[in-house]
């Protein structure tokens, strides 16, 4: 089945920029990455950090 | 803005029912290990059963403890948290009940297709392709039916244990349709697309990732669940959460070819995995750390809780085996560890200690809550942490030593040059009490698992069930798609739950592509070898034999570039002697030796006597016997669609050689019943043999068209072409 698809690239244009190319989006990625963690605030931080606590087994008695 | 309150009822039928499942398969996965263990020590403890022979049984405990005990125990959990995290019932109670039976239904096809010997033969995708569509429908059923109840979900944000079951859900069903890509040539038999090398490519990106993405992401969303729930306390932290799940999920997914180093995979691509897992060490410690010091300050609850006990266990077993997996990942440390115990030892730490612990321990945690009660007996749940961890030690420890112990034997030179243990079954012999050691190591932790199905027994009969339990939440508000005033970007993807799908998506994708997309476009990469040929239909037949047997569990073909493989085997691997092998079978552990050069190595009547009795010719081998090779009709019906749907994925048969394909068996099969006949005893028993058949009016089998023949046929072929002298230089490089 490989076979009809294989020709088409058999001789990769640029196949050289290859690592390069994935050595750029490795480095965005966890710059971009640290860039959303550091920027998160507290309040939402810790909002997130409960969640799984919340004793949501019975019902809540919240009036608001 | 709306705030009214709901009341919906959260599914606990439905996680009940997997519970069960886990508790039921993890059984039964475990007792096949056990058989297996000892089927090491009593080779013939199954003799003549072919359906309970080692190559047919180990495919059925490789995936009754991966898909059946650790995927019903997944889906247990994810069904609990999700709703819970979501506030939310589940979107459809039809999807999880077709989630539920249609799993139960592809186990249970696998648990009788195994054993018959219906194998595709690629590690832990072994199920053949109606079970494989099956798959693929049950487990779009279960993404359906999770991202569904994310979309109706009462609570704003996704917690980080939600996008691991995201994460796992894509990724698996990536890694399932492209390595399951195959051409049926009946109703329970392929041949993959992919040849040789690019095979064993796609099959070890596939392998490796069901670990990361079956046995690790999913568990992870289960830690950072259920950890803080037992601990009654946060996950140490949460931004450490978030960059523990983007880097795992981006990194693990290149890390696959450190399961191919020293074979004759191209060397960039070995390097390019070595370099990712050697990276892994990162997310997968800061994920162990953020689980361990979730804990600070309550260690002494440790002390009397077995749920946190067994997951303190679970989360340093993680840690171990994930230092591990990089430092195996290391050529010098690879080049000993792989093929030996070694490997066995290292999954075992995973599977017994991460995967099963944080599940006895999650099971601990919500038994007692689904049924409003308190676990029947701390005192048992404690015998079983105890009995487990040991049974742990006692069964990865001694295998440590084996591997180290027969890798040495395996590379030990005498000052002239000669093997210092040339019969490998020396090497075999040396290791037998660390088989010992496993099976009781083994034992022990499966007799803690009864101790468990007798407390959590005890334990529902003492409460109540609350099928559907009653819950509230404000209904969640419409706010804006776009990001708010002051909103991160991470802050808005964490209500987004198709564009964080589509963004792992991502993350997941680059890793394959870069790997895979060369190996198997560019040609250059598989040098051809002008005198490597197809097989022969009655090679092609013995070939599918000894994938139905499972000889790939215990026997590889790769002899990789090391002086001590060499002289021992043969010359070494090239990957142009693999281009025909649908699907490759190159193994991934020696109990026995390598095969890939043991064409020509005996006589055909030596290979018929071995399979009828393995320790008559070879003293003190743990091969089993196959009497039913020798003893029944091999199938020639439908080699000519075998052969027709080879041509389609590049093999070069001609249309001759198809329509002439039972002649050529015929020929071949006379030729090595005459070698057979040279043997003066073979000519005795099997004349005695025909004539009782004869008087007692039974049916008689001849030698040419038995299994056996076919196997020989194979056997004898294996790793001959490349000694076959060509005028020309034999070989070519490709265009680049």
């Amino acid at each position: 089945m490989l076979k009809f698809v294989k020709q088409h690239m058999e001789t990769m244009e640029g196949v050289a920029n290859y690592p390069m190319v994935s050595l750029l989006i490795f480095f965005v990625f966890f710059v971009l990455l640290f860039w959303w963690v550091l920027t998160a605030s507290k309040e939402h931080i810790k909002e997130m950090e409960e969640m799984p606590l919340e004793d949501n087994d019975q019902p809540q008695n919240t009036t608001l | 803005m709306n705030m009214e309150i709901q009341q919906f009822r959260y599914d606990n039928k439905i996680v009940q029912k997997f519970l069960y499942a886990t508790l039921f398969w993890g059984v039964v996965g475990m007792a096949v290990g056990l058989l297996l263990a000892f089927l090491f020590l009593f080779p013939n403890l199954t003799e003549g059963i072919p359906w309970l022979s080692v190559g047919r049984l180990r495919p059925l405990h490789t995936n009754a403890v991966i898909f059946a005990f650790v995927g019903n125990a997944i889906f247990a959990g994810v069904y609990y948290s999700s709703q819970r995290l979501l506030k939310a019932r589940m979107y459809s109670d039809f999807l999880s009940k077709f989630n539920f039976w249609g799993w139960q239904a592809i186990i249970v096809a696998a648990a009788i297709s195994f054993p018959l010997g219906h194998t595709s033969s690629k590690e832990y995708a072994e199920l053949e392709w109606p079970i494989d569509i099956l798959l693929t429908l049950v487990w779009v059923a279960f993404g359906w039916n999770l991202i569904g109840t994310m979309l109706k979900r009462r609570q704003r944000h996704l917690y980080v244990a939600l996008w691991f079951y995201l994460s796992t859900f894509i990724t698996v069903a990536v890694l399932h349709i492209f390595n399951n890509l195959a051409i049926p040539v009946s109703a329970m038999k392929s041949y993959t697309v992919y040849a040789g090398v690019q095979d064993a490519l796609v099959q070890w990106w596939y392998g490796h990732n069901a670990v990361a993405f079956f046995l690790t992401t999913p568990f992870l969303g289960l830690m950072y669940y259920f950890v803080p729930k037992a601990a009654n306390r946060p996950i140490y932290s949460y931004r450490l959460s978030i960059i523990h799940f983007w880097s795992l999920i981006f990194i693990y997914i290149w890390a696959g070819p450190h399961h191919l180093l020293y074979s004759s995979l191209p060397d960039w691509a070995q390097n390019l995995g070595v370099a990712f897992s050697v990276m892994l060490l990162a997310p997968s410690w800061g994920g162990m750390i953020n689980g361990l010091l979730t804990l600070r300050g309550v260690w002494d609850k440790v002390r009397s809780d077995a749920t946190l006990k067994f997951m303190v266990v679970a989360i340093t077993g993680y840690g171990m085996a994930t230092f591990e997996g990089p430092m195996l990942s290391l050529k010098n440390v690879n080049a000993i560890a792989h093929f030996s115990d070694w490997i066995i030892a290292h999954v075992h730490v995973g599977a017994l200690a991460w995967n099963g612990f944080l599940t006895f321990g999650m099971i601990y945690w919500m038994v007692p809550k689904l049924f409003k009660t308190e676990l029947y007996s701390k005192g048992l749940a404690n015998f079983h942490f105890w009995i487990g961890t040991l049974g742990i030690v006692l069964y990865t420890l001694p295998l440590y030593v084996a591997g180290f112990t027969q890798a040495l034997m395996w590379e030990d030179f005498n000052p002239d040059g000669t093997l210092v243990y040339g019969n490998f079954m020396e090497t075999v012999q040396r290791i037998i009490p660390m088989y010992w050691m496993r099976a009781i190591g083994g034992s022990m932790y499966i007799v803690g698992v009864f101790v468990m199905l007798y407390n959590v027994a005890r334990t529902v009969k003492l409460g109540s069930k609350v099928e559907d339990e009653l819950a509230e939440a404000p209904a969640l508000a419409r706010v804006s798609k776009r990001r708010l005033a002051g909103e991160t970007f991470h802050g808005w993807l964490e209500r987004k739950p198709v564009q964080l799908a589509i963004l792992a998506t991502f993350a997941i994708l680059v890793g394959g592509i870069v790997q895979i997309v060369p190996t198997i476009m560019v040609k250059s990469n598989i040098p051809t070898i002008s005198s490597v040929k197809p097989y022969t239909p009655l090679e092609l037949e013995g070939r599918d034999l000894y994938v139905r047997e499972g000889c790939v569990g215990c026997h590889s073909q790769m002899v990789r570039p090391f002086r001590g493989e060499v002289e021992r085997y043969g010359e070494y691997s090239k990957a142009g002697e693999f281009v025909y092998d649908h699907p490759f079978l190159w193994g991934s552990k020696r109990t026995g030796p390598d095969l890939l050069r043991v064409g020509g190595k005996y006589s055909d009547s030596w290979h018929l006597n071995h399979m009828l009795d393995p320790q008559a010719i070879s003293t003190g081998s743990i091969m089993p016997s196959y009497p039913w090779l020798v003893r029944d009709r091999h199938d020639r019906s439908n080699i000519q669609t075998k052969m027709r749907a080879m041509v389609r994925l590049g093999v070069p048969y001609t249309d001759q050689e198809i329509e002439n394909a039972h002649e050529l068996m015929d020929q071949q099969a006379r030729q090595i019943e005459e070698n057979l006949y040279e043997d003066p005893e073979f000519q005795r028993t099997y004349e005695a043999d025909r004539q009782y058949a004869q008087e007692n009016g039974m049916d008689f089998v001849d030698m040419r068209d038995r299994e056996i023949v076919a196997l020989i046929a194979y056997l004898q072929r294996l790793g001959t072409d490349i000694k076959i002298k060509v005028p020309e230089p034999s070989i070519s490089e490709g265009t680049d």
